[in-house]
This record gives C-alpha cells, structure tokens and sequence, in this order.
C-alpha cells in the first residue's frame, strides 16, 4: 500500500469535497496535485534528512580518510563516493575538506570521488525525486551518481593532475594528519545534531518547494501533455546535452528545480533527459567552482567539470535508451 | 586564554561563537575569542568540518555547534 495513500485522501476531500472542485477541471486537478506534492515532500524531507544526519554523526571525515588512505584503490573510490552520499557539500567546507583528505594521504582521484558525490547526491534532490517519481527513479539517481562519481574519480586519477593542484597544496600532500578533535557523542547530542540540521534544511528550501511544486501543479492542470515531447523527447540527440547546459547555472535550486523537472516528463520529456538535468543542478555549479579554485587551477577546473559532465551526458543517453 | 572559532563565517560559525561568548561569561572568566576564516590556517589548523572549536591552540571539536555548557566544560578541562 501506498503510505501516503491518507494523505491523498484527505486532499482529495479537501479539494474535491470542501471545495467543490470538479476533479476534472484544471483548478480542481492542480490544487489537488500541489497541496497533496507539497505535503508528502515536506514529509519526506523531515524523515530523510533526519535519518541521513544521524547516519553521518557516525561517519566523521576526520575519522573516515584514515581508511580511505589505507583501502585497495578501487574499494576507495567506491567507499569515498559513498561517503559523499552522507556528507552536505557546504561552501564554507569543501576546501578544509579537500585539503584534509589529501594531506593524510587519501590518492588525490579518490578524493575527486568524494567531491563529485558529495554535491551530486544531494538528499533534498533525492528526497523531491522519491517523492516525485517513486524509489526506482530515486535509486536510480544515487545509483548512477555513485558511478559517475566512482569513474570521474579514477579517470582523474589516472590523468596525474597532481601538478594541476594550487602550490600549497602540493606542499600539503600526503603531509600526515595534524591534530583532529573528535568528541564523543551520546544519542542525545546525535539527535540534537540531526534534528537542528533537519530545521536549518527546512528554513532554506521550504520556499522552493512551493514555488516549484506550484509551478509544476500548475503544468500539471493547465499545460497540455506531450506539450515537450517536440523538443524534448528521447528519440532527439541534442535533449540530454542541453538539458546539461541548461542546469548548470540553476544550482542552488534543487528544490525548486525537481517539481518543475517532475511536472515535465508527464509533459514528454524523457526521465534520462530529466535524469541528467538534475545532476548538472547539483553537480555542477558556478559558486562550487569559484571554491575549488583556492585549492585547483583553472585548467584542472575545467578538467574536472568535463569529466563530471561528459559522465552525467553519458548517463542521461544510457537510461533514456534503458527506460520504457 | 584564548578560545578560537574556526570557520569561514557560516551561520554556524555565528552560533559558534555565541555560546562560547556566553560560556565565558557563564565562568566568569578572562577569555580573547577570535575567529580563524581564512581557509589555510583552517587547514593549517587540521581542521575538516566547521566550525571548529580550539582552545589555546588545541583542537577540541569540529564539525558542531556545541551550546554553552558544553563549551563551558571543554574550558574547564584547560583551566
């Protein structure tokens, strides 16, 4: 059964009871459809966040880059891709992070895994894509992120960027760890931790949520369906490329960008396309690169976002020829 | 003694500070708090998750906001 079936129910009694809206009318339909999204997102967002919190209280950086450093190659890119997964990609820590994994020793490509997971499997994105399209498309999404975060990884690795990197870091590499601080946290201070960062999440995207899933009630009752598919559906070359460009500069919008993404595919737009769009919003971003830049030449910036976005392109063909 | 807030000026940070402010005051204690935003001597510090607490130079926690009392009970470790 469906857990949020009540919900459903309940909108609909609002809506279509309360209301007297005809199910049929275009009112009717988006009002049902943006009081019912909203809330199973809010929802969602609550229950998700909370549990990937309390996941990373457990999974400190400081504490995890000594087994990163010590782990067979391949077993790291696979664990640091994952670590991103659980660890929020925050301006104000990307570059300590960064620099605290490669002066203890962590290979420069498996940190490039973390930094691509990190902001690509974002758990707003991840939360909006469960609730929009179900938990196939929302494993999808962290499944493929993993692996474009996983092969970016160990082709920058093999591509010897090391002297890419600012001089500092250089003379920061494999430096040996200096002092870390790692207090012991009881099951109190854990739940205080995820349950202020579930708050801090709420405040900043609540807005977006509505706008987007506003905007998208209102495509869902009033744009025709298949009204995209001309531009946009699979059997068009050029869909996932520019779907590519077109989110690159939409980053810190996640929330507001996947309910307008989700009213699209009804509209004709292929879920690969829609797929890659979401991960060039979070990925790839203007405000991340201007950060890298302390610790990465221009060039290996480039270098970088290249890898990460022919890996998202990649990805967006190959589920656009997999999905029905 | 000197209470340092490691961070580049994130909300938290703020928070940060603030109960530390508050600790010093709870103690009754002469204390200079500073801030450390400037990235390399975060790094330089071993610092990987702000903000990050350190008292006469000595890392004592990273990636929280802790609130007063718990501020107040790393100082009195150091007193």
């Amino acid at each position: 059964m469906d857990p949020f079936s009540p919900i459903q129910s309940l909108v609909d009694w609002l809506v279509f009871g309360v209301l007297h809206l005809a199910k049929t009318s275009p009112l009717g339909s988006a009002l049902d459809f943006f009081l019912f999204d909203s809330t199973k997102i809010v929802l969602l967002l609550v229950i998700i966040i909370l549990g990937v919190s309390l996941l990373r209280t457990f999974l400190p950086p400081e504490k995890v880059r000594a087994s990163l450093a010590k782990m067979p190659r391949f077993l790291a890119h696979v664990s640091a891709a994952a670590l991103g997964i659980v660890t929020p990609f925050c301006s104000c820590s990307a570059v300590p992070l960064f620099l605290g994994f490669v002066e203890s020793g962590v290979p420069l490509g498996v940190t490039f895994s973390f930094l691509v997971a990190s902001p690509m499997i974002n758990e707003v994105a991840l939360v909006m894509l469960l609730g929009l399209f179900g938990w196939q498309v929302a494993l999808l999404y962290i499944g493929s992120g993993l692996v474009v975060a996983i092969l970016a990884g160990l082709v920058l690795g093999k591509l010897k960027v090391e002297k890419l990197l600012q001089e500092f870091v250089l003379k920061n590499l494999n430096h040996g760890v200096r002092q870390q601080a790692l207090l012991k946290m009881s099951w109190g201070d854990r739940w205080s931790y995820a349950v202020n960062y579930v708050l801090e999440i709420l405040g900043k995207v609540w807005l977006w949520v509505l706008i987007g899933v506003g905007i998208g009630a209102w495509i869902h009752g009033y744009v025709p369906t298949d009204f995209l598919a001309q531009w946009a559906s699979k059997d068009k070359w050029y869909a996932v490329p520019l779907a590519v460009l077109i989110g690159i500069p939409l980053y810190s919008n996640a929330a507001g960008v996947l309910p307008l993404v989700g009213a699209l595919t009804e509209k004709g737009v292929s879920m690969g396309t829609a797929l890659a769009f979401m991960m060039a919003v979070t990925a790839l971003s203007f405000p991340e690169f201007m950060i890298l830049r302390k610790v990465m030449k221009v060039r290996l910036l480039l270098v970088f976002a290249g890898v990460v976005g022919i890996g998202i392109i990649i990805t967006g063909y190959l589920f656009n020829a997999v999905l029905p | 003694m000197t209470i340092q807030i490691v961070g580049s000026g994130c909300s938290n940070c703020a928070r940060l500070e603030a109960s530390a402010r508050k600790a010093v005051a709870d103690l009754g204690i002469e204390a200079k708090i500073e801030k450390v935003t400037d990235f390399m001597e975060i790094a330089a510090m071993g610092v990987m998750s702000t903000p990050a607490l350190a008292i006469n130079g000595n890392l004592k926690s990273s990636g929280r906001v802790l609130n007063a009392a718990q501020v107040a009970d790393l100082i009195k470790v150091e007193l």
